[in-house]
């Protein structure tokens, strides 16, 4: 099996197990290396410079739009919004569609295991429309019944918003069933991608989703890089999200005429080095390839699960099936608090996430308080794996609770 | 710091065993703590008594270092006035910064079997969530008097 983790620096210089992928991955060398050549062979303002230095620092940014649209199967390249991350991506939406297109008696339809961040902004939506949240529930393993989907959405559903896999269950999502059922009652969907598109092929013309949003970190590529994709037909009648410099073709005393897509969405300096980092994850990821990234994680996913699933007290949330987990694993331990778990897994320089991963309405509906959570990449290994479960077996005794 | 003498005895033994992990009756200050990056939460209640705590408990749900230090926390304050619970949060969360003296670390008892948390920077707020609420309800009960 390659040894992919002698592509990651920080993996190679420090002792650790990182099982903590689904909150940001590690970069390897080609990404890191691809930002600072942009930073020592192009710098210039992107979308600005009429000099030979600025054209190419533009036109850098501009193939990694193009790699970006190759990547999420988009049709234009005007329909890739670079932003910072999931979140403002979800932001833009919210505030250029949802305040603008939404009012009261409409119908705002997010699932119970959405991330805050695909909540919050929803909230907001429908305090200041007037329009009604409402909640597509899932079964306790963490499964959308059709039949339950197809209650929810009716001629109401303006806008659906829905997690393409669950960053708590590891669950994917059944988005085709979902915006299927919302276009032919005229509303749109937005598929958070933040834990799918790192992890498994996702195509925007296939799915005919309206709004598509994944963050580059969590894809490799570096912090404050993400991506918004919007069919061109709704990105052109929505206003920008954020005002301001090169969005414009002219501005006046009283006002302004946007600049066309995508750059109506790209208020001020953008993030060049981290765009061209994004369109280098990208390539490396593909040369890698699908098939080794999904064999490896659901290998590594199937060792963890039975690992772990073997340890008195241990409760894996969500399928039983670890195929069915996208790399994440939540758990609990019967009598020990996740932090405890997560403290004493570092002591072994094992580290994972504790706590409510940002999804307290799903941990809620579960009826579990907080967890720890696994997160596996390919790049992870059998030993990171086996130093995962050897730790947990120590854990209960450790917290004074025998074995 | 070795590991497991962190997770020791004295923190484990009253995170599984509570003394005051029980309601008080007729208390008279009740107030939520809550800890928004795990969104653990304690309920502390105390029964004051001519400035005295003379009863206390707490209730919820939380990691082994926010139990134990909440347990640890109504050991020391019962039987003590509002002003030396007050001194003692005081003392805590200097022990919890590094910046105790080994005079003061002395006056904290038991509560000293957490000063490394100091060097535990993401489990600072567990372990100050009981010491925090208590700080905030016998302040907020001495500003009510006064107003």
């Amino acid at each position: 099996m390659k040894d992919f983790k002698a592509d990651f620096p920080l993996l190679n210089e420090r002792d650790i197990a990182y099982l903590d992928n689904a909150a940001t991955a590690q970069r390897p060398v080609p990404v890191l290396e691809a930002e600072r050549k942009f930073y020592e062979r192009f710098n210039a303002n992107p979308l600005r410079g009429l000099y030979a230095l600025g054209v190419e620092a533009t036109e850098e940014y501009e193939k990694a739009r193009e790699r970006v649209r190759q990547f999420l199967h988009a049709g234009s390249t005007q329909e890739i919004i670079f932003t910072r991350n999931t979140t403002e991506s979800i932001n833009l939406v919210a505030y250029s569609y949802g305040l603008e297109r939404l009012k009261p008696g409409d119908e705002i339809l997010v699932s119970i295991a959405e991330h805050h961040s695909d909540l919050l902004p929803w909230q907001m939506v429908a305090r200041r429309t007037g329009a009604t949240l409402r909640f597509l529930e899932c079964d306790p393993d963490g499964t959308f019944p059709l039949e339950r989907i197809q209650a929810m959405v009716g001629p109401n559903t303006k806008l659906a918003a829905m997690g393409q896999v669950s960053n708590v269950l590891g669950r994917t999502a059944p988005v085709e069933e979902l915006i299927r059922l919302v276009h032919q009652n005229g509303g749109v969907v937005l598929v958070d991608a933040a834990q799918s598109a790192p992890h498994m092929p996702v195509d925007v013309a296939a799915l005919d989703v309206d709004f598509l949003a994944f963050s580059g970190h969590k894809l490799m590529a570096p912090m404050g890089i993400g991506v918004l994709y919007g069919k061109k037909a709704l990105l052109d009648a929505m206003p920008p999200f954020l005002t301001g410099g090169e969005m414009i073709e002219s501005v006046t005393r009283e006002g302004a005429v946007y600049a066309e897509l995508p750059h109506k969405f790209e208020a001020g300096t953008v993030n060049g080095g981290g765009a061209v980092a994004l369109a280098a994850a990208i390539d490396y990821l593909e040369q890698v390839g699908w098939q080794e990234v999904m064999g490896r994680e659901e290998a590594l996913t199937k060792l963890a699960f039975d690992g772990l699933s073997q340890i008195l007290g241990v409760h894996i949330l969500g399928s039983q099936d670890p195929a069915e987990h996208c790399g994440i694993l939540s758990f609990t331990v019967d009598g020990v608090h996740p932090h405890d778990i997560a403290a004493i897994l570092d002591d072994a320089h094992v580290a994972i996430r504790a706590g409510h991963h940002c999804a307290q309405p799903l941990l809620a509906h579960l009826g579990v308080r907080s967890s720890a959570r696994a997160s596996i990449a390919f790049y992870n290994t059998e030993e990171d794996v086996a130093r995962l479960v050897d730790t947990m077996k120590t854990v209960r005794r450790r917290m004074g609770l025998g074995l | 710091m070795a590991f497991d003498a962190f997770y020791n005895e004295v923190l484990t033994d009253h995170n599984l065993h509570p003394l005051h992990k029980e309601r008080v009756e007729d208390a008279d200050l009740v107030l939520e703590g809550v800890n928004p990056s795990c969104g653990d939460d304690i309920v502390l209640e105390l029964k004051v008594e001519d400035g005295t705590i003379v009863d206390g408990s707490f209730e919820g749900d939380g990691c082994a270092i926010s139990q134990a230090s909440a347990d640890i926390m109504l050991d020391l304050v019962v039987g003590r006035t509002k002003e030396e619970a007050l001194h003692l949060a005081e003392l805590f969360h200097k022990m919890i910064h590094s910046q105790c003296s080994p005079e003061e670390l002395e006056e904290l008892g038991e509560a000293g079997a957490l000063k490394d948390i100091s060097h535990m920077p993401a489990r600072v707020k567990c372990a100050l969530l009981g010491w925090g609420t208590m700080k905030d309800m016998l302040s907020d009960s001495d500003k009510d008097k006064t107003e």
